[in-house]
């Protein structure tokens, strides 16, 4: 019996091997079709038709109205769009000096050995299962000039408590809530990077009698490059096009000088309903984000990842 | 070797614990606080009266609508992504034809694009499908941004099975289907979950496109219904307060219980 079953296995795999020989061919391109189909729809293809929209004068309701260039020649006079970069250049370089720090020291100290690192770091990361909305949210209500914090203390101390009512204030208030909800992000990114650092390095730097600060700067920092690299896109990218925070905390306040640009694109599309001034921005943005994203990319060598993941 | 006590450390942790306690602390105390003490005390005292009324108010209200809303749309985004992902990885990975070496450059170009550049298109898009205001309108453009990010992550795991095994199935006559669904899918289950923690992260707090593709009650989601809290002329903060624990609960949950997992996921990193 068991020798008519081996007998009759075998003979199927042979048979099957026989087809097995064009199957061995691999899966055919057909296989990522519908992937690419529904990526290029929704991911591609809006590079081409924000340029289109850009050619045209729309509310977002009725079908939109060719215009030529008119949106385009009208770019110079949008109004506040010159102030929204500078504004948006000032959190940008702000943010990358509050959170990169941050950030880095976060990382490295989650990867060490300490015996409290375990709690601290579950204190540490609790930030980042709230979404951006609820952090903006939670912020918006604790900078409030009567209920808030600052709100508290001008009662206590005397003053006003409106943070939010200046432009330092609102700027700090930003990079405040960046430091809180982002810059833990960063320090897990870290943390992963550092912890692969081998400790070889560390022992022969001591050994050549670089203490803490000096094994940071010349052993620690050196071996983060390529992910410090990756966080920096991650920020930059982030301050050319996010708006969320702002558009909840501060709503581009106080007077307009918190407006930065991608928020007044948001604000162009779908407060005014002028969608085509809005595409126009957009498009700014995607070449200023785009493009810094591929320099930053080829610099650092990450255009590479592809070669490097066909070595595995 | 032993070190010195790092003094610098001593010194900026507990800094920054109390940095990071502060928001928590307003949060956590206001949400159990009655609106009166609460505007009476300020957020940093503690309240004069308790009251778990704010949950009630939340939990009888609109918002459970709006996270069963925000849950269906998560876990739709999640799945139409990796149903869409998952064999064009597989076609990126294991055929042998330019096109399949094309369809990865391409799909890698798409983590340069981000998604607040293009709301304006999309919105073109979805009006012109005919997609406004239905779950559609959310779940499409979330799984196809998503693509380019399952494809990276989980074609490093695929690439990392050995030839043989292949082999061996194509041997036993197994069909190019079989040898995805029994080789390639089973041995690339970790990196598959840590994607699917990204996206679901994602799509759970995703905001701006609930917030400009629909405006109907029925696809109203958590984040947006947050958000329509604070344009209230008298925003009730203690319930606003509940209203954000849990929004964040089933992420809590899973930072308590499956911490290594939703940081993993969180960073779109393979957890092993």
């Amino acid at each position: 019996m068991s020798k008519l079953v081996t007998r009759l296995t075998s003979a199927r795999r042979q048979a099957k091997a026989g087809r097995g020989r064009q199957a061995a061919l691999g899966p055919s391109v057909m296989w990522a079709i519908p992937a690419v189909v529904i990526y290029a729809l929704f991911a591609l293809a809006p590079i081409l038709v924000v340029v289109a929209i850009s050619f045209t004068s729309w509310d977002g309701v009725r079908p939109a109205k060719f215009v030529g260039l008119e949106n385009w020649i009208n770019l110079p006079h949008i109004a506040f769009l010159g102030s929204s970069v500078k504004i948006m250049l000032v959190l940008l370089v702000g943010s990358i000096l509050v959170q990169l720090p941050i950030g880095l020291l976060l990382g490295v100290w989650a990867a060490g050995p300490q015996r409290n690192r375990a709690v601290l770091c579950t204190f540490f990361f609790l930030p980042l299962v709230l979404s951006g909305v609820a952090i903006s949210i939670v912020w918006r209500q604790i900078m409030d000039a009567n209920f808030g914090i600052p709100g508290q203390f001008a009662a206590i101390f005397g003053g006003n408590g409106n943070v939010l009512g200046s432009m330092e204030g609102a700027i700090a208030t930003l990079l405040a809530i960046g430091a809180w909800g982002s810059a833990p992000f960063f320090g897990l990114v870290f943390q992963g990077a550092a912890k692969g650092i081998p400790q070889t390095l560390y022992d022969a730097a001591a050994i050549d009698g670089a203490g803490r600060f000096r094994q940071f700067f010349m052993v620690t920092l050196p071996q983060l490059r390529a992910t410090i690299v990756m966080a920096l896109i991650f920020m930059v990218v982030g301050g050319l096009t996010g708006f969320e925070t702002i558009m909840i905390v501060t709503e581009g306040g106080p007077a307009r000088k918190t407006l930065t640009t991608p928020l007044l694109m948001y604000y162009s599309a779908f407060r005014d309903y002028h969608l085509g001034e809005g595409a126009v921005i957009a498009v700014l943005l995607i070449l200023a984000a785009g493009g810094i994203a591929v320099l930053f990319a080829k610099y650092s060598g990450f255009d590479k990842m592809e070669s490097d993941l066909e070595g595995l | 070797m032993k070190q010195k006590p790092n003094v610098v450390a001593g010194v900026l942790t507990p800094l920054w614990l109390l940095f990071t306690l502060i928001p928590v602390y307003v949060v956590v105390i206001g949400s159990i606080a009655t609106a009166q003490s609460f505007r009476k005390g300020g957020p940093l005292s503690w309240p004069e009266d308790l009251t778990a009324g704010n949950y009630g108010n939340i939990i009888t209200g609109e918002f459970p609508l709006y996270m069963a809303t925000t849950m269906g749309i998560a876990l739709m985004t999640v799945g139409l992504n990796l149903l869409l992902s998952l064999p064009a990885t597989y076609a990126v990975v294991r055929g042998k034809s330019q096109a399949t070496r094309r369809v990865f450059r391409i799909i890698l170009l798409g983590l340069a694009i981000p998604s607040q550049t293009v709301l304006i298109p999309l919105f073109w898009i979805i009006r012109s499908l005919g997609l406004y205001d239905s779950v559609w309108a959310i779940v499409l453009p979330q799984a196809a941004f998503g693509i380019p990010m399952t494809v990276l992550i989980v074609s490093s795991g695929m690439r990392s099975i050995v030839n043989e095994l292949y082999d061996a199935m194509i041997v036993d006559g197994a069909t190019v289907t079989q040898r995805f669904l029994r080789l390639a899918l089973p041995l690339s289950k970790s990196p598959i979950a840590t994607v699917s923690i990204f996206h679901f992260l994602g799509a759970w707090n995703s905001f701006l496109f609930p917030l400009i593709f629909t405006h109907s009650k029925e696809m109203t989601v958590m984040t947006v219904g947050l958000y329509k809290f604070i344009g209230a002329y008298d925003v009730d903060y203690p319930s606003l307060f509940a209203a954000v624990l849990l929004s964040a609960f089933p992420l809590l949950l899973m930072y308590i219980f499956a911490r290594r997992w939703l940081l993993a996921g969180l960073m779109g990193m393979s957890g092993r």
